[in-house]
């Protein structure tokens, strides 16, 4: 039995590539993803630090794209050491049982000009939900960038205490700017 | 007679050094605390007193400007005199100053200044980690710096007071 030539496989999958577009990796250093939320009404950001994951997406076939997103809860930057390691405790983000927090699309609508409507789910400490957000798609010279805002209630996901109620918002806004090089 | 400050002079006096002693011993109990939601409150507190304060040296130093302060007393050496003259610029620099530091640092560590919860003052500097420990030692030096020439303010007081018994404390407090 003839074995299919290696050089075949690829054009088969290369095939197939063109058909659903290819996952390609996310620019880590350069895709940003940052939580704001108020603090006795004092806005305060933090950089998730560590953000990967992969995207596919044709501009004439929006839908069929696709987004797979992970940060790593432990790179959560708020400025202040003590700060980032309080939100690693077991009553914030937990990071040692719940490393990641992840985005996997499930749907991917276009709303005309670079706006579209991504649908997935969102899992975060152990807790996955059924999303849907608007997000803007910018084609750069040389990499596609992804951009929108997810307002997420942390205490739907169980992250802080009620000790911590009185003087952090429930209300955290999730801004994300990812860049795909092409 | 004896020449007084007037009642605004007194009162501003006074409310300011409250002020300061609640501002410097909120300051120092909690910079060690393990953070907790109490410790954000006592941080906001804090900021809150030193706006206060900052707006209140303002209106000082108008009135200052505005209203000459009675004479020394008579016979103080020359050296007294002068003395008093930059230990009390010295004061109204620093309840200038250390506000401004705290605020300088607040906007640096990237946690503005939200007064009494309500009114956002803007960010002076964009984040900066380095800056902001920069800033940090500058805040406690200059309220180590307060805390020196407050203690030498209210040694010299009881000085005039108890010693001199020169009326000059009396000066500081409403007349009747």
């Amino acid at each position: 039995m003839k074995i299919v030539p290696k050089s075949l496989l690829a054009l088969g999958l290369l095939s197939f590539g063109a058909l659903a577009p290819a996952a390609l990796g996310i620019d880590s250093a350069k895709s940003k993803a940052t939580a704001t939320f108020k603090q006795m009404n004092v806005p305060v950001d933090g950089e998730f630090t560590k953000i990967a994951g992969t995207v596919s997406f044709d501009p004439a076939k929006p839908e069929a794209a696709s987004a797979s997103i992970e940060i790593d809860t432990a790179g959560f930057d708020l400025g202040m050491e003590d700060y980032n390691a309080e939100v690693r405790k077991k009553e914030w983000f937990d990071s040692k049982a719940y490393p990641k927090a992840t985005f996997q699309s499930t749907a991917f609508k276009a709303l005309g000009g670079d706006r579209y409507q991504a649908s997935g789910r969102l899992s975060i400490k152990g807790k996955t939900t059924d999303i849907s957000l608007p997000v803007t798609v910018k084609r750069e010279a040389a990499a596609t960038v992804f951009e929108g805002s997810l307002p997420v209630s942390r205490k739907s996901y169980g992250i802080g205490d009620a000790s911590w109620d009185e003087v952090v918002e429930d209300l955290v806004t999730v801004k994300f700017h990812i860049v795909q090089p092409r | 007679m004896t020449q007084r400050y007037t009642r605004t002079a007194v009162s501003l006096h006074w409310l300011v050094a409250l002020l300061i002693a609640g501002g410097f011993g909120l300051g120092w109990f909690m910079t060690d605390l393990p953070l907790s939601p109490a410790k954000l409150k006592y941080y906001s507190w804090h900021k809150w007193i030193g706006v206060t304060v900052f707006l209140l040296a303002l209106l000082r130093l108008t009135w200052r400007l505005t209203h000459r302060p009675p004479p020394l007393p008579s016979g103080m050496p020359a050296w007294q005199q002068q003395a008093s003259e930059w230990g009390h610029r010295g004061l109204y620099l620093l309840i200038f100053i250390l506000p401004l530091s705290g605020w300088l640092y607040s906007s640096a560590s990237g946690y503005p200044v939200v007064y009494l919860g309500l009114v956002q003052l803007p960010d002076l500097v964009g984040r900066d980690k380095a800056l902001a420990g920069v800033l940090h030692e500058v805040h406690e030096l200059l309220a180590t710096g307060l805390l020196v020439l407050v203690g030498v303010h209210v040694l010299a007081a009881f000085k005039h007071h108890f010693l001199d018994r020169d009326g000059l404390l009396g000066r500081m407090w409403f007349g009747a």
